[in-house]
């Protein structure tokens, strides 16, 4: 049902049931808030989205209250606007004064809203929150002093992400966002995927970088810096500096590592190659005797901890190949470094990846052998960003360049990988030649595009039905993997990803982007496809010769020693 | 304590949720503390995750999560005790004993816990070790005290 309201003097059309706050968005009014997220559950936490309705004796909170018939509101009468500036007063007063050195200097939404409200002196002095940085995980940093118990992260981890590791510990002014038994992240039950890094408003959240490590290698003479970057990082870069969204700049990407100074520039899309390659292998086994489906994909490194954490059962299912980043890690040290007369203890491979959960990754122990790591240090999108800025480069006005070989071309099935249902298509593509003899007519599968939620998707395959299932994002994940453990669900393949629409959506991507920006960085990705014409993993040269020179066929030994691994159950209060 | 957790457990056989208060407790009256054992069986009883569980449990002052020591000390800290100066009587034994509220002294003879009121404002500033109250305190009949149980 509809009906208007009053809004400054204006009637705007609302919806029955919606929150004001709802309604003020949809009719195009602005109305600041720190704790509000779209579709998530509100809480009226922060309080900066006050409004006056008229009758009401206190101001009521926009996010929170629900639109009734013939209200009259003001969002920004004098009341409200002067409310709005001492709560955002009352905030910064036990707020850390370090905003110079914060990770989020220049996209914080508090600091924005300090600006916006023309704050510009400390007129209430609270006593400093003083609390212990947790500098614990690879992925994430927690520093609760910068924290304004908005709870964002608290509920993207429980509604969204279905892991519920943060809430809120103790009361009062002693309330702070913590774990379990307050143990550090690295012992609770994050899996890194940095959603709340995603949407913490400040910097209480924020990426554990390696950006200093990558410049002390970078300095060091006596090492081989080689650096590889993930499909989405190239679609996504381009926001950092202001270019819209989802314009693709992989060459320009090459050429500004290059100048930065890296000896060789990989795309991990080969690893992606590769990653399809051993992955289709996998299928073809289990298709012979019909046994051990479905085939679980194991790319994310997200979704695998969250695997070994809530579901070791489901364990045996996954995918032993390892994800792209750790494959063409792990070729560079073993395949590269000799054919290059290279020590593989000389070479320091650097992973640029949208992600968070991959600096998690690179440093699992299942991932070193005889102390060589595959991949020594992961750097996000939003590092890269900083990294050019460092250098002076002028993204603008450099031209754009290739990688190097031997790993220099992909297929553009690789670069689906950054996009969530991008992986099922790139494998379907190799699968149906393995099992048919022949190639695709058409190389585009649009079911498998665009999927929202947990969906299942039969496709058919040389007169055989295949069926697949997409998880997009972790939401309901719980029924899908208790269906696949009870038989209920009956998959050949089953794609998780832990973001919502995949890496492009990733923990390491620009701040302050929204589904448009991620739908774009998406439609560029196969975009690339359409326009590539290598569209299928087995028909990159650089594979088969890899395979020719090294790794001898998919699924051989050598094969499984270099790209494969295994997963075991993690002991952590759930 | 696994068993004891679980046949306390039984009785809430049919429970949810809204029963978690009521199961800490017992499991406090039973055991002393929540002990990170006890809120993972719980967490699995009643299907809540446990930071919840520990989130909830920490917004009271009523739960500890160690176990008591020998000498279990509470303070009270009532309005009548708080306008009387107890947060210095606080201040005197958390130095003396280097525990802070809610803690336990490692060799696990002192515990210290903050309640809101203990029922004897008549009486304020008062304290309770292992039940026996002492009151009316100030400063050096604190330090008396302390004298005396860390003597034993």
């Amino acid at each position: 049902m509809q009906f208007n309201i009053e809004v400054n003097n204006r009637l705007i059309e609302v919806r029955k049931g919606e929150t004001i706050l709802s309604a003020l968005y949809r009719n195009g009014i602005k109305v600041p808030t720190l704790c509000n997220m779209k579709d998530l559950s509100p809480t009226g936490a922060c309080r900066i989205c006050v409004v006056e309705v008229e009758g009401k004796e206190n101001l009521v909170t926009s996010c929170s209250y629900p639109v009734e018939e013939s209200m009259k509101i003001k969002t920004h009468s004098p009341r409200v606007v002067k409310a709005r500036k001492t709560l955002v007063e009352l905030l910064l007063s036990n707020h850390p004064d370090d905003c110079l050195y914060c990770e989020r200097n220049g996209c914080c939404e508090l600091q924005d809203l300090a600006i916006d409200l023309n704050i510009r002196e400390r007129r209430i002095s609270g006593k400093k929150s003083r609390h212990k940085l947790d500098l614990s995980s690879p992925s994430i940093v927690r520093d609760p002093a910068k924290c304004i118990l908005c709870g964002r992260c608290v509920r993207v981890c429980d509604e969204i992400q279905s892991v519920c590791t943060l809430d809120f510990l103790n009361r009062g002014s002693k309330t702070i966002i913590g774990t379990a038994m307050a143990r550090d992240l690295n012992f609770s039950s994050c899996i890194n995927c940095g959603r709340c890094v995603m949407v913490c408003p400040t910097g209480a959240l924020h990426e554990h970088g390696y950006l200093d490590e990558v410049l002390d290698s970078l300095n060091n003479p006596a090492l081989h810096v080689v650096v590889q970057y993930g499909p989405a990082v190239t679609v996504s870069l381009a926001e950092e500096f202001g270019i819209k969204a989802g314009k693709d700049i992989n060459g320009v990407i090459n050429a500004a590592l290059r100048k930065i100074g890296f000896a060789q520039i990989f795309d991990t899309a080969f690893g992606a190659d590769l990653a399809v390659m051993e992955t289709v292998e996998l299928i073809m086994q289990r298709l012979e005797t019909g046994e051990g489906f479905p085939v679980i994909s194991s790319c994310c490194p997200a979704w695998v901890k969250y695997a070994e954490q809530f579901y070791p059962d489901i364990l045996p299912y996954l995918s032993t190949c390892k994800s792209p980043q750790q494959m063409l890690g792990s070729i560079i040290k073993s395949y590269y470094a000799p054919q290059n007369n290279i020590n593989p203890n000389s070479i320091y491979s650097v992973a640029i990846m949208p992600c968070l959960a991959k600096k998690f990754e690179a440093q699992r122990e299942e991932m070193t052998h005889k102390a060589i790591s595959d991949v020594d240090v992961v750097i996000t999108t939003r590092e890269l960003s900083r990294l050019i800025k460092m250098y002076g480069i002028d993204i603008q006005n450099i031209d754009p360049q290739t990688p190097d070989s031997p790993f220099g071309t992909r297929s553009s099935a690789g670069k689906l990988f950054g996009t969530a249902g991008g992986t099922t298509e790139a494998i379907l593509r190799t699968l149906h030649y393995r099992m048919t003899g022949k190639e695709l007519n058409s190389s585009k599968w649009h079911d498998l595009r665009f999927v929202s939620g947990i969906k299942e998707i039969p496709v058919k395959i040389g007169g055989k039905e295949l069926k697949i299932v997409l998880a997009n994002g972790l939401t309901g994940i719980e029924k899908l993997v208790e269906g696949i453990l009870n038989k209920t669900i009956n998959a050949h393949f089953v794609e998780i990803m832990t973001c919502p629409g995949g890496c492009v959506n990733g923990g390491g991507q620009p701040f302050k982007s929204g589904d448009k920006d991620v739908k774009a960085r998406t439609r560029s990705l196969y975009e690339i496809d359409e326009v590539d014409t290598i569209k299928a993993a087995h028909k990159n040269p650089l594979i088969n010769e890899l395979y020719e020179k090294f790794l001898e066929k998919p699924g051989s030994d050598k094969a499984k020693q270099q790209l494969h691994t295994c997963y075991t159950k993690r002991d952590v209060l759930l | 304590m696994e068993n004891r957790i679980e046949i306390l457990l039984e009785k809430y056989s049919h429970s949810r949720r809204d029963s978690l208060i009521p199961i800490l407790q017992d499991i406090q009256e039973e055991v002393g503390y929540l002990s990170e054992e006890a809120i993972v069986i719980v967490g699995k009883h009643l299907g809540i995750p446990t930071s919840k569980i520990f989130g909830l449990a920490t917004f009271y002052n009523q739960f500890r999560f160690e176990p008591k020591g020998i000498h279990h000390i509470q303070v009270c800290h009532g309005t009548a005790c708080h306008m009387l100066g107890v947060v210095s009587i606080i201040e005197i034994i958390e130095k003396r004993l280097k525990i802070k509220a809610g803690q336990t002294s490692r060799n696990g003879k002192y515990s210290l816990e903050v309640v809101t009121c203990i029922g004897a404002c008549s009486q304020s500033p008062v304290i309770s070790i292992n039940g026996v109250y002492y009151s009316k305190l100030t400063a050096e009949r604190i330090k008396q005290i302390l004298e005396e149980i860390m003597g034993e």
